[in-house]
């Protein structure tokens, strides 16, 4: 793994392909923490996790590819557009989507951009992987799943299933049996009583 | 494939997300930036299941399990978030203090005056935001 590491300055045509696709992806990242619009927040976020998609490609991960692709692109993207639409988010630009302490935030992140890429850098530098297509296939991980990790699979899903059931009861409202300082319908929540405010 | 290049793209998605969790005051944006995160710990699993070549090919089905977690936090997260608009009218992390504590009498012993809770809600009243759709 560490011998006969090829050069930097000749790279191949499959690291140029990737090399893209993460700018692609840390570009749109950019523009999804900074960006004034929250439904462009998750447009952006698509094509982050699209370019992300094709970056597993080219490591020979296709299965974890289309994974990618038809859960975060097709079902968290457009949970998100849900509750960006369920909580009648504004549309338009708004000015109050970044709270005040950018400035310290955008500190802590460049320090933490810089202490990774340093310690990756110099902890990966003889790093070479050829790629071969083959083990990222869904044969392969098919019959690793149920063969070595069909524990670890099980438990999933049934933390899917209460995640599930914890989210329906979570965002129901005509379930009974809660407490009494919950009224059921929320238009009397816009004047709050002065005295069951503090108590949830 | 040289693994720093899908190491660095990792390192700076990971540091784009920290930086959206701490710079954003809109939960569902607060949410976004999680995944941001969270994908970037999943290409450092392939890139390095591929590095590595694991027979039993663990990075790659962990990346799986943890898309599968993901999935399951952000339906939780809309969940609580949407929980949060019914009662506060509100998604504004920052406006969301009633767990903070008062700026008055911060050095009190705990226990020592229970009268002070109490008037700590009726000072956080018109935090709340109330009313008016946006």
């Amino acid at each position: 793994m560490t011998e006969a590491v090829p050069s930097y300055l000749s790279p191949t045509g499959q690291e140029i392909v990737f090399l893209l696709l993460g700018a692609v992806a840390v570009g749109s990242a950019l523009l999804v923490v900074t960006t004034r619009q929250l439904v462009h927040a998750a447009l952006w976020l698509v094509v982050c996790f699209g370019a992300l998609a094709g970056g597993y490609l080219v490591l020979t991960a296709e299965f974890v590819a289309w994974v990618q692709v038809l859960i975060y692109v097709g079902a968290v993207v457009v949970l998100m557009l849900f509750g960006i639409m369920l909580t009648r988010a504004p549309i338009g630009r708004s000015a109050d989507l970044d709270s005040g302490n950018r400035v310290v935030a955008a500190v802590v992140a460049v320090a933490t951009a810089a202490i990774l890429v340093t310690v990756v850098i110099d902890g990966f530098r003889t790093a070479y992987a050829p790629l071969t297509p083959g083990p990222g296939s869904a044969r392969e991980l098919g019959a690793s799943v149920f063969a070595t990790w069909v524990l670890p699979f099980e438990a999933l899903s049934v933390l899917l299933l209460a995640a599930l059931i914890g989210a329906i009861v979570l965002s129901r409202t005509d379930i009974p049996g809660g407490e009494p300082a919950d009224p059921p319908d929320d238009l009397s929540r816009s004047t709050p009583p002065p005295d069951q405010t503090g108590g949830h | 494939m040289h693994i720093v290049y899908p190491a660095v793209v990792a390192a700076l998605l990971f540091s784009i997300g920290v930086y959206g969790v701490l710079a954003r005051r809109n939960t569902i944006l607060v949410l976004m930036s999680v995944e941001l995160m969270l994908n970037a710990v999943n290409l450092n699993l392939v890139a390095f299941d591929v590095w590595l070549g694991d027979r039993l090919h663990s990075g790659q089905v962990l990346t799986l399990f943890v898309i599968v977690i993901a999935a399951a936090e952000v339906g939780l997260g809309l969940a609580i978030v949407l929980a949060l608009y019914r009662n506060r009218r509100t998604v504004d992390i920052d406006h969301l203090r009633d767990l903070a504590e008062p700026p008055g009498d911060r050095p009190r012993p705990p226990g020592a005056h229970p009268d002070g809770r109490r008037e700590r809600h009726d000072d956080e009243q018109p935090v709340q935001r109330g009313g008016g759709p946006r």
